[in-house]
């Protein structure tokens, strides 16, 4: 056993007592090797070996002009060893999963996940069973955050292998405690930062080394370390730049993907420095951000020119348009130890799987009309709540001309497409859209070929737009049932199957230089904060985020995802911190694991801002997991402002912070 | 341990139904009744996706014994918005108020007896009562902009999300 929590043995029975009751009777024997819960610890020289030689997963490595000479020439230079806690997602949903076997030995799986396609091909591993022979339908998912992108296969192989054994259907779902001990969190981490400007404030040299805890297993942490360290200095220019970041075994649950997926780490640390710099420069740190913040043609610390859609700056000006011209109410006179303040954060997101998960990064789709006129599409992306169905049937409807109310989302169910990647990294509108697009297109065609020939025009003289036929732009003799009936007599089929990738990215993984994302997305949050001088508590007054992401398909949705996005940030700045102590878990509860209520909830500004990006559906790039990622770096950089003291490591508890004001 | 049978009224109707001394309600809700709008998040009270509305109060059914909601009556989401959606149902749906919805069914309770009891709750009062019932999707503004809207119709053009 490699952490607490694995899995040892499975139970099934028929009722949750006896199940307890069996569980209880099993008994184990453990011989207790040496074990490793602290990243420092796991690289001495002589610590024990978890795997190799250095219990590192992984190293990455950026390197770029020669940083080490440019600090020689700057005028200031910060350097500073951030902290961040593991994060767990706290989706409301707990895990689970209900293997049903079907006759002719197909094994079928229901159940809370994001990622359908890895179920189906860990369930097939474990069975020894064909991937024909697995099917895993979506149910209903209730949150998920990173959290049910590959944790699910788990308790779905369980399951399985019960179900399997038993040819019984068996249904498997996590307590709350055990979801929280068995499943993934947000990788601690580390981060040791070097920054250094010249006078004018322009970033010369960045040094920083980026520590992730992986865990007891490598899972996603590869991964979740390269959006990290490309990720690691934050959406600015600079010439001389050196990352080196390590995924280091512990004996901790595995950690892993989490809104974000290994860059808030970095980000709170990038946004910190930037102060942090601005303060020994004298300088305001709006201004120190303006000047270094990356714009169309300029070239990231990878080298990859960004040649539209950098929103950066347009987002900065937008937040601070906002904060001017809406001054808060100053704190209460009669309140002298209510300390006011303000900081901000400027970040990017890199859009989709990326480079370092390019082999995955394509989606298939099939949308199929009915002779009524009803319209179902299928993808092979999950709805978890981030309002992907609604985006894509409103992408499918403009598409085909046909009313948003005709339109419906099947369940994603891996047998109605093909392998289409997984639902992560903010990628579901831009892929599944442009692969709904892609078969939307030969519909449409299809359509409008028929439409032309009834009305003796040329196709391309034929449009469709909320199910009216317009022949050169004047609504046409046709209705839209009488074209669905022409269709039918022809027998042209009405079902059609679309598939999309992205443009291959070049990437030189020994330099770390080179494309890493097709896009990015931006984003400035400007935190407003009340802390009591007397206590060290919190209290945020208002969080005004604008987010470039291209196109905003659906506003409400763009909307809600900043709004949660930010409590999430507004938890791991100031409450959210799991507590472990010789790898086990002590806070595995709501009353103990602390996320924010209604009444934490601040003031908050969603600000759209839109700069197109030319390969997405409409212009969007994906943008879900940005809302959370500059939340906790703003609000550090308030409350530092506040008390005029510095602060490295989340969250920002009270202890925290009344220790660092009584340090001072 | 001996089974009892208990009566309930349950979202209007009358139903009885064997259970264990040990069994909560909210297992006898689900498994037993076949009602599965509450929802287990935690089993332990802390995070509200189990609310039901017990003799008008809401209730963490997860902390309920079945046998002491014997002749009570019980309203869950199921009876609510039975004869079409309630203001506060449609103001959820005109706010975007929900995103997973798992939520939904504990903080619709909440709201619905806050509403019955105060048909003008400040913006504070009703983040005190919907305060017991997480939500990890939202960030709860959508969930309070439409609780407010619900109270004032009169206010709805201003009180509207910008
Ligand atoms: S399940 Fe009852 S309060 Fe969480
Ligand atoms: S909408 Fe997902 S928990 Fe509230």
């Amino acid at each position: 056993m490699r952490y607490v929590g694995e899995a040892l043995a499975l139970v099934a029975a028929a009722t949750l007592a006896q199940a307890r009751a069996a569980a209880a009777a099993v008994v184990v024997q453990y011989e207790e090797l040496p074990a490793l819960f602290d990243m420092a610890a796991a690289r001495q020289p002589g610590a024990p070996q978890l795997y190799k030689e250095n219990n590192i997963f992984k190293e990455l490595h950026i390197t770029r002009g020669d940083p080490a000479a440019a600090f020689a020439h700057c005028a200031a230079v910060v350097a500073h060893t951030y902290r961040t806690p593991p994060q767990e997602h706290a989706y409301l949903e707990t895990q689970g999963m209900l293997a049903v076997p079907q006759p002719g030995g197909v094994m079928q799986l229901y159940g809370s996940m994001q990622c359908p396609f890895y179920v189906r091909d860990g369930v097939a591993a474990v069975l020894g069973s064909t991937l024909g022979a697995t099917q895993i339908t979506q149910t209903s998912t209730g949150g998920a955050f990173g959290g049910k992108e590959d944790v699910p296969s788990l308790p779905a192989a369980h399951a399985a292998l019960l179900a399997w054994r038993t040819r019984r259907p068996v249904r498997l779902i996590y307590e709350r405690d055990e979801d929280i001990i068995c499943t993934s969190k947000r990788h601690a981490a580390v981060i040791r930062s070097k920054y250094g400007a010249d006078r004018d404030g322009l970033l010369r040299a960045v040094e920083i080394e980026y520590l992730v805890d992986g865990g007891a297993y490598a899972t996603l942490s590869p991964i979740v370390l390269f959006r990290g360290v490309v990720h690691a200095a934050g959406p600015y220019r600079c010439p001389n730049v050196r990352v080196d970041g390590y995924a280091v075994a512990t004996n901790h649950v595995p950690a892993g993907a989490f809104r974000g997926f290994g860059s808030p780490q970095v980000l709170f640390a990038a946004e910190r420095q930037m102060d942090e710099l601005a303060r020994q420069l004298k300088l305001d740190p709006v201004e120190l951000r303006r000047r270094n913040l990356l714009r169309a043609g300029d070239a990231t610390i990878t080298g990859q020119t960004l040649h539209a859609s950098v929103g950066a700056t347009d987002t900065l000006d937008t937040a601070l348009a906002y904060v001017r011209e809406h001054p808060l109410a100053p704190p209460p006179a009669n309140a002298p130890h209510l300390k006011y303040g303000r900081g901000l954060s400027t970040i990017y997101y890199g859009v989709g799987l990326g480079v370092g998960g390019e082999y995955l990064a394509r989606t298939g789709a099939t949308i199929q009309i009915n002779h009524d006129g009803s319209v179902v599409f299928a993808v092979g992306t999950t709805e978890i709540g981030q309002g992907m169905k609604t985006v894509l049937a409103q992408i499918v409807a403009e598409a085909l001309g046909v009313p948003f109310a005709s339109v419906e989302m099947l369940p994603t169910d891996t047998t109605r497409v093909p392998d289409s990647g997984p639902t992560v990294a903010s990628r579901a509108t831009t892929m599944s859209g442009n692969a709904l697009l892609h078969a939307a297109g030969q519909l449409r065609e299809r359509l409008n070929a028929v439409a032309a020939e009834v009305l003796g025009r040329a196709p391309l003289q034929i449009s469709l737009h909320h199910g009216q036929i317009f022949a050169d732009g004047a609504p046409a003799a046709l209705s839209f049932a009488q074209l669905l009936h022409e269709c039918a007599v022809r027998r042209v089929s009405l079902s059609a199957q679309g598939w999309h990738h992205p443009r291959p990215l070049k990437y030189d993984w020994q330099t770390g230089q080179g494309d890493t994302y097709v896009v990015f997305s931006f984003a400035t949050n400007i935190a407003e904060v009340l802390v009591d001088e007397r206590t060290g508590a919190t209290t945020v007054l208002r969080v005004t985020a604008a987010h470039d992401v291209g196109k905003a398909i659906s506003p409400a949705g763009v909307e809600g995802q900043i709004e949660g996005g930010t409590l999430q940030g507004i938890g791991y700045a100031l409450t959210e911190e799991i507590v472990q102590a010789n790898g086990v878990i002590r806070n595995p509860h709501f009353s103990t694991y602390i996320i924010p209520t209604a009444c934490d909830m601040p003031e908050l500004v969603p600000l759209i801002v839109e700069h197109p990006f030319p390969d997405g559906p409409f212009g969007a790039k994906g943008f879900g997991e940005q809302p959370l990622m500059g939340v906790a770096p703003a609000i550090a950089n308030a409350v530092c402002n506040a008390l005029s003291i510095s602060q490295y490591e989340l969250p920002l508890t009270p202890e925290r912070v009344w220790a660092a004001l009584h340090s001072a | 341990m001996t089974k009892t049978t208990i009566t309930l009224k349950i979202n209007g109707a009358t139903r009885t139904v064997d259970v264990e001394p040990s069994d909560v309600l909210i297992e006898v809700l689900r498994d037993k009744l076949g009602i599965k709008s509450p929802k287990i998040g935690c089993d332990r009270g802390d995070c509200g996706t189990c609310t039901v509305l017990l003799n008008g109060q809401t209730v963490r059914s997860c902390l309920v014994l079945a046998v002491e909601a014997d002749g009570g009556e019980i309203v869950t989401l199921e009876g609510i918005g039975t004869d079409g959606l309630t203001p506060l149902q449609k103001a959820f749906i005109a706010h975007n108020s929900f995103q997973c919805g798992f939520c939904a069914p504990g903080v619709t309770l909440a709201a619905t007896e806050l509403l019955r009891k105060n048909a003008q709750p400040t913006r504070d009062e009703i983040k005190e009562a919907i305060a017991g019932n997480l939500c990890r999707c939202t960030g709860y503004t959508p969930i309070i902009d439409a609780i407010e809207d619900a109270a004032k119709p009169a206010n709805k053009k201003t009180k509207a999300k910008k």
